[in-house]
């Protein structure tokens, strides 16, 4: 009894081996490398644009970070932007374009639960902590920043 | 030669950060939360400046771009009108990149319908 319980859980944990998949780190590092190299890439042709037809840098950032954003969200509605996700995981994360599909996601996905407890609140799920810790600790750093320069 | 830099600099970055995804069960919106406060700690020290000059979208594009705008922002609105600065700099800056992932979401969820999960 004792070692046919041993040989189920043998069994079982080969079972479980074989069904979870497999991650190669070198492998997934490389998409994400590819992806998120790629989405900079883009960033930059947009950035070298908009200087070229007379936005200030400031300005360029801006335009930068809009139309990305605008093709994050439609790629997100047209259900394009969670295979590429599949694909290059952290290399989709990362770029602003990944803080848009995390906006966009949740407000398509529960636009069924109403306008201000469906999209309202879900909206915020991921964008309310980045912005909520963004804020917090630019504001304590530049806290930092104030008291130094009173001190000189 | 700024393509070239853009691509590799935002790709380490994107690669650097699929350690953390693969190797830690921290999830995205915890990562996405770590980048930006990473991102305004090295603004704060200077180091992001010389660095986005360098790398240009490269470093601006991934997150860590985005707290360098709202400490810079902060830093900027500080230096021109004191302590009132602290609390008017930070979404300033970083008005463009909330209001159009807000406003676009938006309108995405009146445009489109959900999919099902594959």
């Amino acid at each position: 009894m004792e070692n046919q319980k041993n040989v189920q859980a043998r069994e079982y944990e080969r079972y479980v081996k074989k069904v979870t998949p497999t991650h190669s780190l070198p492998v997934n590092m490389a998409r994400a490398f590819l992806v998120g190299g790629l989405i900079c890439v883009l960033g930059q042709y947009i950035l070298n644009t908009a200087q070229a037809m007379g936005a200030d840098k400031e300005e360029a950032g801006c335009w930068c970070s809009l139309i990305l954003i605008f093709l994050s969200v439609l790629l997100t509605g047209l259900n394009i932007y969670p295979k590429l996700a599949k694909f290059g995981g952290a290399g989709t994360l990362v770029p602003i374009t990944g803080f848009a599909n995390s906006v966009a996601a949740p407000a398509i996905e529960y636009q069924k639960e109403g306008q201000v407890f469906g999209i309202g609140c879900k909206i915020f799920t991921i964008a309310g902590p980045v912005i909520l810790y963004g804020v917090v600790s630019s504001w304590a750093l530049g806290l930092i920043y104030c008291v130094m320069r009173l001190w000189r | 030669m700024d393509y070239i830099n853009a691509f590799w600099v935002g790709g380490l970055i994107c690669a650097i950060v699929q350690i953390l995804l693969d190797r830690t069960k921290l999830m995205p919106g915890r990562i996405m939360v770590l980048l930006v406060c990473t991102g305004a700690v090295l603004s704060a020290f200077r180091i992001y400046d010389p660095f986005a000059e360098y790398a240009g979208a490269g470093a601006t594009v991934p997150l860590i771009g985005f707290g360098h705008l709202l400490y810079q922002g902060v830093k900027d609105a500080v230096d021109e009108c004191g302590v009132l600065g602290l609390f008017m700099g930070g979404l300033r800056a970083s008005a463009t990149g909330i209001s159009a992932a807000l406003i676009f979401g938006y309108l995405a969820s009146l445009v489109f319908k959900p999919k099902m999960k594959e």
